[in-house]
């Protein structure tokens, strides 16, 4: 029972900076990002290939995964999202740039790194165990739990004291009252998308360490990403969090009583959630139509 | 007074032509040059992609109540599933289950339309999108989907008699099995096209395009918004029944996987492509992407590179879609 609330806790705080830069995207831009998990993907090798491959230090390569998603992430808003929201008659067209984008990046991954699944060697041996093996973690999954949870704290606190975390909070609430109020939106919204595409990419980085990463995954990454929003509200940070660490929960305790049952722990989640949708039809904590 | 009589008559002329032509273009002659020269396996990709673009109009029709869906893998899945176990376990004859599938459907997307409908934006979209993965996850649990394995060794469709009259022969015995599929698949779409295009043109269809512009202002002055959402999205689904049962029939099994999320984006593609502002769109986009796809086969490792890239250019300067494309001196329909 511990080990499986701690399993989710661990879980959760992975999913939760998943959905944190997925569900800024959407707040500023209104953008839902296919190409999110992809983007999750493109860290993880890029912290293999500096970690893995070139033998740099860990801390290196997650800062390589944040700086390369972070140019990723703004040359994709500068010069794909921007003109095309600026000329297409409905929103939604961005969801095909989006899909696109998402097959994009899948090939270029699978070009460059191809099918195989990549681990890199451990960051740390040993296991911590708790209360005589009730609780028994890694040390390495220790680590990046502890990383994942600085990094959304620092991003709770970028987001509410610093100058282009209020700007982008404004945005968030209303586009047109914050670009009147003196906001250079087009800047913010670059920003944002940037620092979005980063949080996957750091997520990414931190995760290859764990369990690797291989070319496939970028898909159902996008969609459990997709969940998390859903289940918080989209376009609400507070709601992101939730969202990943109920995602967590839900996973780690339905595949250990509903294993029985056979291979049904995604149907009940997915099945419940449709459920909890068309009660609260915008999720925990999100704004009605977002 | 004259002047328009006359503009509007030739303007019917130029439709009524335009229709021949396509007609004897899908009926006549891409068969006929298919067949003389030789491209047998060319015919399997039209009648892919005219099927394709059934199920995608469904969507069209979402997407005309302004609703992004992307479960229509879902229903197509739930087609095929229905089609194939009433031939295979009880022996029904394919024609008969071909409406029933699509029947199934829509009374399933009328229970779970009810709910859902109330969404809105990426709320629906997202809520869709799990509708695929859950009907794929159900597909594998259910006893009677036969799980993973799927349905397989489903016969060709037999013949469909109505008193002694033989309507449509036993395709089993059909000398070029491809053919008959073809038929099948086009003249599905000619019908679902025209109806599509009837609807959009009716009444309905100015009561759908006001749900699409402001559903409370609509609702304001009467329209029943519940009702309307409700029928557009059970014919969606009707489509996408019909579709995925007669997909099963071509490909003889069905699985679980073979309609995914994947799918169910790509449908939503088909639309975008092809402009959601017009009937026809989901036809052209699914003929350009589908057939596109099949062209770059031959670069291999690229072929997704290259895809995506045009993919990521089109809706770059054509973000309305294809049909957006206008002769100069044209003007735009909407």
């Amino acid at each position: 029972m511990e080990q499986i609330i701690v399993n989710g806790l661990y879980l959760g705080a992975q999913y939760a900076l998943i959905a944190l830069g997925l569900t800024l995207i959407f707040a500023l831009m209104n953008v839902l990002n296919f190409a999110h998990g992809q983007m999750y993907v493109l860290g993880g090798y890029m912290t293999y290939l500096v970690y893995g491959l070139l033998g740099l230090p860990f801390a290196l390569g997650i800062v390589a995964s944040a700086v390369t998603l972070l140019a990723v992430g703004a040359v994709v808003e500068k010069f794909l999202f921007r003109p095309v929201l600026k000329k297409s008659a409905r929103e939604e067209s961005s969801m095909l740039l989006a899909a696109g984008l998402a097959f994009l990046f899948d090939s270029i991954i699978l070009l460059l790194f191809g099918q195989k699944q990549r681990g890199v060697p451990k960051i740390m041996d040993g296991v911590q165990n708790w209360g005589d093996f009730t609780v028994v973690l890694p040390n390495d999954k220790i680590v990046v739990g502890v990383c994942t949870a600085l990094m959304i704290g620092a991003f709770i606190v970028f987001m509410q004291y610093t100058r282009p975390g209020r700007a982008m909070r404004a945005m968030a609430q209303d586009r047109t009252a914050a670009q009147l109020m003196g906001v250079s939106v087009d800047r913010y919204g670059m920003l944002g998308f940037a620092l979005g595409a980063m949080l996957a990419g750091i997520a990414g980085g931190l995760l290859v360490a764990i369990t690797g990463v291989s070319s496939g995954i970028g898909g159902p990454v996008s969609i459990k990403a997709f969940l998390m929003v859903m289940i918080g509200g989209a376009g609400v940070v507070p709601g992101a969090i939730a969202g990943g660490f109920i995602l967590g929960m839900m996973e780690s305790f339905g595949l250990s009583y509903l294993r029985a049952y056979g291979d049904i722990t995604y149907l009940v989640i997915f099945a419940s959630l449709m459920v909890f949708l068309s009660i609260r039809p915008h999720g925990l904590m999100g704004k009605p139509w977002g | 007074m004259g002047v328009t009589v006359d503009k509007r008559a030739n303007k019917r002329i130029a439709a009524i032509a335009g229709a021949g032509v396509f007609l004897l273009t899908v009926l006549v002659v891409v068969p006929w040059l298919l067949l003389a020269s030789g491209r047998g396996d060319l015919m399997s990709v039209l009648t892919s992609v005219a099927l394709l673009s059934v199920i995608s109009s469904g969507v069209w029709l979402t997407f005309f109540i302004g609703r992004i869906n992307i479960g229509q893998g879902a229903y197509a899945l739930m087609g095929g599933y229905v089609s194939a176990i009433l031939v295979v376990k009880y022996g029904m004859l394919f024609w008969w289950t071909l409406p029933l599938a699509g029947l199934f459907c829509a009374a399933a997307s009328v229970l779970i339309g009810l709910p859902i409908l109330r969404l809105r934006g990426v709320y629906f979209a997202m809520v869709t999108l799990t509708l695929t993965e859950v009907a794929r996850l159900l597909a594998q649990a259910l006893p009677i989907t036969n799980g993973p394995r799927g349905i397989t060794n489903i016969p060709p469709p037999g013949a469909l008699e109505v008193f002694g009259v033989t309507l449509i022969p036993d395709f089993a015995q059909l000398a070029n099995l491809r053919l008959g599929f073809y038929y099948l698949a086009v003249v599905l779409m000619l019908l679902c096209f025209a109806g599509m295009w009837r609807l959009v043109n009716s009444r309905l269809g100015f009561l759908c395009r006001s749900l699409q512009q402001n559903e409370e202002l609509a609702s304001s002055i009467g329209v029943n918004i519940t009702y309307l959402r409700v029928l557009a999205y059970a014919i969606s689904s009707f489509l996408g029944g019909v579709g995925g049962a007669i997909f099963a029939a071509i490909v003889q099994s069905i699985y679980p996987a073979t309609f995914q999320i994947q799918e169910s984006v790509n449908y939503m593609l088909y639309c975008f492509l092809g402009g959601l502002g017009y009937v026809f769109g989901p036809m052209l986009g699914t003929l350009v992407l589908y057939v596109g796809w099949d062209l770059l086969f031959k670069t291999g490792a690229y072929q997704l590179l290259i895809f995506s890239s045009v993919l990521i250019a089109l809706i770059l300067f054509l973000p309305n879609g294809l049909l957006s494309l206008r002769l100069p001196g044209r003007k735009q329909p909407h």
